[in-house]
């Protein structure tokens, strides 16, 4: 079976709404047909990375752990877009730090997130196959 | 061209299934293969057959159970969504010990690597709605 470029694009804030947790799960389970996958957090999106999640007090399930878990789904490349994260008051250092280990190179931990612009990430999204938004 | 839709709205609070209906008849219409139509998060609720519209008003999952009558349309409502939303068929509502199902003739449950296979044995996936 040929491999297609699938990117999910994380467009909304992680509670409010069901669309993150439930395109977490469209990855995951996406994870096991060894395509071309890569995840992208524009918008209010990039607030699903936010470090120091707490949902106590909405009585939801915090499943921002599950992020931190992608690397060994190998989803590897996590696209970031800069102007969303400025306008938003945030930098890379609010988000959580996700990295995948390297098998091909004695499972070195490598940077999972790339910093893109606007126009960088429209590229792309230009060269993929399938784009699922959330 | 082989077409696979992915629906992530409801009936009636959002237009993206009356769209993907549109779609889907006019690329039937027009040759086009569907190769599945996938419902995703409150677009599961498409699959209702406890609906009743007004008279006047279109009865939306009445129309994709026609067409996937009409056509032979793969409909398939995401397992996970639906457990969360109460929309369960014979099967599973069986299985979940209840003894009523709400799902409408021509759906079928299913999980999501339905939607990415239709992904990867389409020609294009097209989404409607979120």
């Amino acid at each position: 079976m040929a491999i297609k470029k699938f990117m999910y694009v994380n467009r909304k804030a992680p509670y409010g709404t069901v669309y993150a947790l439930e395109s977490l799960e469209v990855v995951l389970i996406g994870a096991a047909f060894d395509q071309d996958v890569s995840l992208a957090f524009i918008g209010d999106g990039v607030y699903e990375l936010t470090k120091g999640q707490d949902t106590k007090a909405i009585g939801q399930k915090n499943f921002s752990p599950v992020y931190s878990a992608l690397g060994d789904y190998e989803v590897t490349k996590i696209y970031i877009e800069k102007e969303s994260l400025e306008e938003r008051g945030l930098t890379l250092d609010d988000l959580q730090h996700l990295i995948w280990e390297d098998e091909d190179d004695d499972y070195a931990e490598k940077d999972s997130i790339r910093l893109v612009s606007r126009a960088e990430l429209a590229d792309v999204m230009a060269e993929q196959d399938i784009c699922l938004s959330f | 061209m082989k077409f696979s839709i992915q629906i992530n709205e409801g009936p009636y609070q959002h237009q993206a299934s009356d769209t993907a209906y549109q779609f889907a008849k006019a690329a039937l219409a027009s040759g086009h293969e569907i190769f599945r139509v996938f419902f995703y998060h409150d677009g599961v609720n498409n699959a209702t057959k406890l609906a009743v519209p007004p008279q006047d008003d279109r009865d939306i999952p009445k129309l994709w159970s026609e067409l996937s009558k009409e056509n032979d349309l793969d409909l398939v409502v995401c397992i996970a969504a639906a457990q969360r939303r109460g929309m369960m068929d014979a099967d599973e509502a069986k299985r979940q010990g209840f003894e009523d199902n709400n799902m409408n003739e021509g759906f079928r449950i299913s999980g999501l690597g339905q939607l990415i296979e239709a992904g990867i044995e389409s020609d294009r996936l097209l989404v409607f709605g979120a």
